[in-house]
């Protein structure tokens, strides 16, 4: 006998678990009780999905157990063996998946009402479930198609750059125009078409979304999906009544806005300028030809170890270059042995350093750098002028002096690490050739305590470890 | 339920959401983003009723489809989260 899906304990498991989900994220106000806070994260889950298949027919539960143990399987796998760098990709990669599920189990709904209790007497949709529906399944198809996007472009496998069509906000203002006039459409006409439609133009739109959007830009992007994937399972939660998806796609929506919001302010743009995308293009191509030769001095592995070994404090600034060279573990090496000479050593993260918010955290985690060793941009930016090295691998941006300085360049304004004030400047650069994601020329390349150390990241660090042991 | 009490749910939880998250540490924005991913996958509740009810063969194989989808992103987003969680360590205290 399987108990009533109206049964008083139903929404209150579900309750439960919308608490044991606020309660993982309060984890993580600090790494000591994250774990605990992930677990309880786990504990909800299971409660939610227990409560269902009690309540919901175990007649096909041999299917359902399968489809989990699929699915679970290869989830499973693939966090064991995703390396950290790819950590991007894989979060985009999962946006996506939360975004098509909405829209399989919208459909779902769509062909099957009287088993998600929404339907009259009639068997026909009541018409605040048809908004909601139409609401959720093109959140979560906006939320599909722009996160494979998103996916593609941090993986590499589709050029980082921005792809501008023309009259593309003419193009996406429409569309999504015609999606809200579909959906109030679907309250009055219930045909297939009209769900058909809705569910084609958002994944149409998700996709022109996404594609103006440049690679730098992609911390801000990956906060908005997943914001998107946190309102898509609220929408749902609305349309079948479900207390744990409604808490819980509040809590998600929630926390993409918060982190889109501090990613945007790292950056000193304006949201709605980063979603209409384009940025880096044109600044790429203004700041080409005018460029003038300026001198600047390049240093040797040995200079730098010779340097460093000498300091008293070196803070080191790493960004995305960092990533893709998978140069954290020789630089926590060469951190420890500046430690064991006596140096202090300190790791400065800029917000958006990286390709999502907190990327370079979690790497330097992975290379057993102690958190307590790295700091955020405030907490850190007044120790510069007592810094003898700033050592920059990997960024650029974020430590460009024109920022605070020059009012007509496009990162003016953006918040950036007062590096000119340390004594003496490493910048770990690839070559001379290439400018930051923005495009500008940097200052700090030319200061006289500068000095460029051009090499891929890893083996210059490398180098420097070797140097360092004699 | 109504619509008000659930909307009533929704914006506390809103609420509840935006001072959760300002207090959680920019050093776990990574693990923060992963584990977020993973609860938001409760849509599998959705999922599962669709892939248990008789009645639209269409709507069951949906169902299973979305059980598949949300359970990669359920064991996925929290085994990632628990691994990266793991990796952040305090110095030795020697």
């Amino acid at each position: 006998m399987e108990l009533s899906a109206s049964s008083a304990w139903v929404p209150l498991a579900y309750l439960v678990a919308g608490v044991l989900f606020i309660m993982a994220l309060r984890g993580l106000s600090s790494p000591a009780s994250s774990r605990a806070g992930n677990r309880y994260g786990m504990i909800g889950m299971t409660i939610a999905m227990v409560t269902t298949l009690i309540t919901h027919g175990i007649a096909s539960l041999p299917e359902i157990a399968g489809a989990i143990a699929i699915g679970g399987g290869i989830g499973f796998v693939t966090a064991r063996r995703i390396k950290m760098t790819d950590m991007p990709q894989l979060v985009a990669a999962f946006h996506s998946l939360v975004g098509l599920a909405a829209v399989l189990v919208g459909l779902a709904a769509y062909l099957n009402p009287v088993a998600f209790g929404i339907a009259g007497a009639d068997g026909v949709i009541e018409t605040q479930s048809r908004v909601e529906m139409g609401l959720g399944i093109a959140i979560g198809a906006i939320t599909f198609s722009g996160s494979i996007i998103a996916f593609l472009k941090l993986a590499g496998k589709m050029s980082g750059s921005p792809i501008l069509l023309p009259g593309r906000h003419a193009l996406n203002l429409g569309t999504l125009a015609l999606i809200i006039g579909l959906v109030g459409c679907f309250t009055q006409d219930q045909d297939l078409w009209v769900i058909a439609a809705i569910t084609a133009l958002s994944f149409a739109i998700g996709f022109l979304l996404i594609i103006p959007i440049g690679g730098a830009d992609m911390p801000v992007v990956v906060s908005m999906l997943n914001s998107y994937s946190g309102w898509a399972a609220a929408a749902m939660g609305f349309t079948l009544h479900n207390t744990a998806m409604i808490i819980t796609g509040a809590l998600v929506g929630s926390s993409g806005a918060i982190l889109s919001y501090i990613m945007c302010k790292a950056m000193n743009r304006g949201f709605l300028s980063v979603i209409a995308g384009g940025f880096g293009a044109e600044a790429a191509a203004s700041g080409g030809p005018a460029k003038e030769q300026r001198p600047w001095k390049r240093g040797s592995a040995e200079d730098a170890a010779y340097i460093m070994k000498e300091a008293e404090t070196v803070i080191i600034i790493p960004g995305y270059g960092m990533a893709v060279s998978q140069a954290q573990h020789v630089l926590r090496e060469m951190g420890d042995q500046l430690k064991a000479l006596g140096v202090s050593v300190k790791y400065a993260i800029h917000p958006v350093a990286g390709r999502m918010p907190g990327h370079m955290n979690v790497l330097l985690a992975e290379a057993n750098v102690p958190y307590d060793e790295v700091f955020e941009l405030e907490d850190i930016n007044g120790e510069f002028a007592q810094a003898d090295v700033a050592f920059i691998i990997g960024a650029n941006d974020v430590v460009n002096p024109a920022a605070k300085t020059d009012k007509s360049s496009p990162i003016y304004g953006m918040p950036v690490f007062d590096v000119d004030k340390a004594k003496t400047i490493f910048f770990v650069k690839r070559s001379m050739g290439g400018v930051g994601y923005a495009g500008v020329d940097n200052d700090v390349f030319y200061m006289d305590q500068t000095m460029m150390l051009l090499a891929d990241a890893k083996k210059m660090v490398e180098d420097i470890v070797k140097a360092l042991a004699h | 339920m109504d619509f008000v009490s659930i909307l009533s749910i929704f914006v506390m939880a809103c609420f509840v959401g935006y001072y959760v998250v300002w207090s959680v540490t920019p050093a776990l924005h990574t693990p923060l983003m992963a584990v977020t991913n993973a609860i938001s996958s409760v849509i599998v509740v959705g999922a599962l009723i669709a892939g248990a009810a008789q009645g639209s063969v269409v709507s069951k194989w949906l169902g299973l489809a979305a059980v598949v989808l949300a359970s990669v992103n359920i064991f996925g987003g929290f085994a990632v989260t628990e691994r990266m969680l793991a990796m952040y360590k305090k110095k030795d205290k020697k």
